[in-house]
């Protein structure tokens, strides 16, 4: 046994000190954290800029409908035409300017925006949005109905706040957000999909780096083959592991730097900025815009997470992670150790590269419905197993069927390293020999 | 008492048989050539002793009891398909390969320490493997086969890739290996080195035991009983004595110096010549011509094939 621990420690080791895992470590929290932080920085940018429109009302009939917001001022010019403002445009400070040129109940199209910058949707639908709502009411005005002020009033204040409440076992009510579960269900599935990949692959090339630097031979005559193999794949995990770990760690780190040096008045974390806005509109509430209720929403966020069981949600992903990794990066150790040449390796890659990738197609169907049929069937099969089952995790799954599933996927691993073992064995020392199916089932047969 | 002995090893493949019922017994402390022709079985004879990988039939004896998977940390194997990795630092790498050998790493750098100020490559520690010529990392894996010590040592092609010096160097050290008592088997296609190593050999060919033996002997059995002559004196009656009671072969001169190769009956030997020729000239050194390895082995091989198209015609 300690021999396949120093098998262990010398893959690991190996690899942590390359440098592209010093690199990708490095590298990978910064793009995560920039995907966190930049959003927010580009907000916080937009947030200075003041924009005034000049608007020129020809018919007389609209001065003072359109609002001003923070970002966004409206002058009407009374005494200008459009001429004199068109002319003097690029010294007047103006982001652009509207004309009316007719009475728009009548002549829809009698209104255009200049400016000599593009004119970002928000000045557009400004616009449009405090014009429509007064030429509705105009038009309702003139209909003449006695008491119509109050029927508007009335009818503005009908609202609607739905609520999600998903009911535990026990009757105990929780509050649950479909879309938090459907984006943690599909980071799980998406993980364990790129480190089956990018980790089976890595064992592959290990598996044909001993066996063309011919040290194979020198090796499995001081430890068993199946050791070597068990050892390489287990270190590599490992390697994975710490990766996924120094990610997680980094990030954090980096968020939380960046956020105390850029964003100190900053009531809230920014990273959570997107998802709090994502949840303000799923619940219907737009109406969000006081610091107080958006620390509610914060809250409710920490809420609804917890409401997924972390700690069990964890465990499982770390369970389908391994399982399926084990069960993959063996096949890809018997495929290393049967080929001679990379340029053989894509007909031994396919069988095993299809059911990932059903996996992460059955997986990306499965937020939108994790009860249906294919998402169990694919959730129960060792092979997609893996990948859909972390789909489905967040939406809670019958203990009865996540039990079938784990079983079935160490049965299915041990299957596929017994079956690795055995074309691995025969494999890593056949040289120059052109292999097809029907040699790999010979070897398969060998009994010793 | 034979060190290592294997009896009856057969070993199939799918489409061939590489061993058939081959035995060999490899005395203690000695340098055993395991001879024959690519593809003979060689290679796998070597992973079946080492347990790479296992026999359909037959036993493997060491020290009289059957070998286990604990023998095997007391032999080192040298490949003839060397390999380290190309990316790991010489040093290293060596104490790695000496750990899974079962020395510690303690003992393992105090025992390099010593190899590689011997083969004075001390510099080479922290280079990697690929930075080194091929003749340089080849020593490195000779250190790393001999440094635990093991009391068998298997050299597949030990010489190939070596320059005379470095060969000679090499040639030393296995040497001095079996001084220190251990037992060496050698496989090789080289067959002077073979003549000047090894003290048994046994000639493999189609996966059977074509001949074995100490290496003396073998010569002997394949001789051809000839004999080389160096002398002066009466040339003429002296050939005459040669062709009339022996078979001449050659005769060549130099001046009034005189060398003859004759073929003897087979119950003559060198004294009978001597016998003959002394009263007619001056002998100034005579020698019983064996044949060389190099003659016995195409010999043996070519037999073997004209035997297997008889059997097919």
């Amino acid at each position: 046994m300690s021999k396949i621990s120093l098998i262990i420690e010398r893959e690991y080791l190996t690899r942590v000190r390359k440098k592209s895992f010093i690199i990708m470590s490095i590298l990978g929290p910064i793009l995560f954290a920039a995907m966190m932080v930049i959003p927010a920085w580009l907000a916080s940018l937009e947030d200075d800029e003041t924009k005034i429109i000049a608007v020129i009302d020809e018919t007389g009939l609209y001065s003072e409908q359109i609002s001003d917001t923070p970002l966004l001022k409206f002058e009407f010019l009374n005494n200008q035409n459009e001429q004199e403002v068109r002319q003097n445009f690029s010294e007047s400070g103006y982001y652009a300017f509207l004309v009316i040129s007719d009475n728009l109940l009548e002549k829809p199209d009698a209104i255009s925006l200049y400016s000599d910058s593009q004119i970002t949707m928000d000045v557009k639908d400004h616009v449009r949005r405090s014009l429509i709502q007064y030429l509705k009411e105009s038009k309702l005005t003139s209909y003449d109905i006695s008491g119509l002020d109050k029927i508007i009033d009335d009818l503005e204040n009908i609202d609607l706040k739905i609520s999600t409440v998903k009911i535990g076992d026990d009757g105990t009510e929780k509050q649950s957000s479909a879309e938090l579960t459907m984006i943690i269900s599909m980071a799980f599935a998406f993980i364990s999909y790129m480190f089956i990949f990018i980790y089976g692959a890595q064992v592959m090339r290990g598996v044909m780096e001993e066996k063309t630097s011919r040290i194979v031979e020198v090796i499995v005559s001081s430890v068993k083959p199946f050791q070597l193999m068990m050892g390489k794949i287990i270190g590599l995990a490992l390697v994975a592991l710490t990766q996924i770990l120094l990610w997680v760690v980094l990030t954090m780190l980096i968020v939380t730097g960046v956020k105390s040096v850029f964003f100190n008045d900053s009531p809230l974390p920014d990273a959570s900025r997107p998802q709090t806005e994502l949840l303000q509109n799923l619940e219907n509430s737009d109406q969000v815009t006081t610091p107080t209720s958006k620390e509610l929403q914060f809250n409710n966020i920490m809420e609804m997470i917890k409401s997924l069981e972390p700690g069990k949600t964890l465990l499982l992903f770390l369970f389908y992670f391994f399982g399926g990794y084990l069960l993959y990066s063996a096949l890809f150790a018997a495929i290393g150790g049967a080929i001679d040449h990379e340029s053989d390796q894509q007909q031994f890659m396919l069988p095993i590269t299809i059911p990932i990738i059903i996996a992460l197609y059955v997986a990306m169907m499965t937020f939108r419905n994790p009860g249906s049929e294919i998402a169990f069937w694919f959730s129960i099969i060792p092979l997609t197993s893996p990948i859909v089952m972390m789909a489905r995790v967040p939406f809670e799954v019958p203990l009865w069927e996540l039990l079938l599933s784990m079983f079935l996927l160490v049965a299915g691993f041990i299957f596929t390293t017994w079956l690795a073992g055995k074309i691995y064995r025969t494999g890593i020392l056949m040289y120059g020999k052109k292999v097809d199916y029907k040699e790999i089932w010979k070897w398969i047969r060998y009994s010793d | 008492m034979a060190f290592l002995e294997a009896r009856g090893i057969v070993k199939r493949f799918v489409n061939h048989l590489a061993l058939d019922k081959v035995d060999i017994a490899i005395p203690q402390n000695s340098i055993y050539g395991l001879l024959g022709p690519n593809g003979a079985g060689k290679t796998t004879l070597i992973r079946i002793i080492n347990r790479i990988t296992g026999p359909d039939e037959g036993t493997l004896l060491v020290n009289g009891h059957e070998l286990k998977s604990s023998d095997i940390r007391d032999f080192g194997y040298l490949p003839e398909e060397r390999g380290l990795y190309k990316k790991m630092k010489v040093g290293e790498q060596a104490i790695y390969l000496a750990r899974l050998k079962g020395l510690s790493r303690k003992d393992a750098m105090k025992r390099l320490k010593y190899w590689f100020e011997k083969f004075e490559i001390q510099a080479w520690w922290d280079k990697k493997v690929e930075e080194l010529s091929k003749g340089m990392a080849q020593k490195v894996q000779f250190i790393v086969t001999v440094l635990h010590e093991p009391s068998l040592l298997i050299f597949d092609e030990p010489f190939s890739g070596f320059d005379p010096v470095n060969a000679a160097l090499l040639k030393n050290e296995i040497l001095k290996l079996k001084e220190r008592g251990a037992t060496i088997i050698f496989s090789t296609h080289n067959m002077a080195s073979v003549e000047e190593l090894c003290d048994h050999i046994t000639l493999i060919n189609n996966g059977k035991s074509m001949l074995e033996g100490p290496t003396e002997e073998v010569r002997r059995k394949f001789s051809q009983h000839l004999v080389k002559i160096d002398f002066s004196g009466n040339a003429q009656a002296v050939k005459k004595i040669l062709n009339e009671q022996f078979s001449l072969h050659r005769l060549e001169a130099i001046d009034n110096h005189y060398t003859a190769e004759v073929k003897t009956g087979e119950d003559q030997s060198l004294n009978h010549v001597l016998q003959s020729i002394m009263p007619k000239c001056h002998i100034h050194s005579c020698q019983e011509l064996l044949p060389s390895m190099n003659d016995i082995f195409i010999q043996v091989v070519n037999q073997k094939d004209l035997s297997t198209q008889n059997q097919k015609s």
